[in-house]
């Protein structure tokens, strides 16, 4: 049987949407498929060196529920979502959200980021990133992790055209 | 059920256990058995999913309390 393959064209650069793109690369590599990830725009983000810089913001986002990682089960279950114009007037909105959804990822035994890059990885899932994007965001080579290559949508496509599963996230 | 290996993936959620199943059956030879503990509810189809598409074999699932118990072998 042939090999699957599988590619994954990531373009969100914040911290919920690092998690599709690499648990379903680990999972596929673990389940036998050949898998490549295709970094591009915001997505960038997801293989720098330094991935403090995900956040997650709930400005802009009804679907997000707002809830606390402590306390009884009474309080946790409260939704916290306030109007959009409050939540963009409070200083550190966005760094006590992503502190709380760090600590709710922790509770549920759920893996993190980096941890989740590097599983990826060592499952030798191929991570390319978009070489227009990096000059067009400023950024150097030396942003970004070791092992990346660099591409356009010519490479992406080399591997697309061959995959089971191509997806856009 | 007799068994070569444990892997105590409890209290971990998706992918871990599927991804430390997988790291720990390539420990263990054709044919031996991997016996793995979670805690995640949704584990339960994953396994056999997981067994469905890599060949290994799904022997049992249980639960108890909560919690679930696989034995695979190694294809």
């Amino acid at each position: 049987m042939d090999t699957k393959k599988m590619a994954i064209i990531a373009t969100k650069g914040t911290l919920d949407w690092a998690y599709p793109p690499f648990i379903l690369a680990s999972t596929a590599a673990a389940l036998g498929y050949e898998t490549q990830i295709f970094f591009t725009f915001y997505g960038l983000q997801l293989v720098r060196k330094d991935l403090s810089v995900l956040k997650v913001s709930p400005l802009g986002n009804p679907g997000m529920p707002m809830k606390m990682p402590f306390g009884p089960k009474w309080f946790k279950s409260i939704n916290w979502n306030m109007p959009n114009a409050i939540q963009s007037l409070i200083p550190g909105y966005e760094s006590v959200a992503t502190a709380l959804m760090k600590q709710t990822i922790a509770n549920n035994g759920v893996a993190t980021i980096p941890d989740l890059r590097e599983l990826c990885q060592e499952a030798e899932v191929k991570f390319i990133a978009c070489q227009m994007t990096v000059e067009l965001f400023g950024f150097e080579h030396s942003d970004f992790i070791d092992g990346l290559e660099y591409g356009g949508a010519a490479t992406f496509f080399e591997f697309a055209g061959e995959t089971d599963i191509c997806l856009f996230i | 059920m007799n068994f070569d290996k444990e892997l105590d993936a409890r209290g971990l959620n998706c992918p871990l256990p599927i991804l430390r199943a997988k790291k720990a059956l390539a420990e263990v030879a054709s044919g031996q058995v991997l016996k793995i503990l979670s805690t995640d509810p949704g584990s339960v189809k994953d396994f056999a999913a997981f067994a469905k598409q890599t060949g290994n074999e799904l022997l049992s699932t249980a639960e108890a309390g909560g919690e679930f118990t696989f034995f695979m072998k190694k294809k």
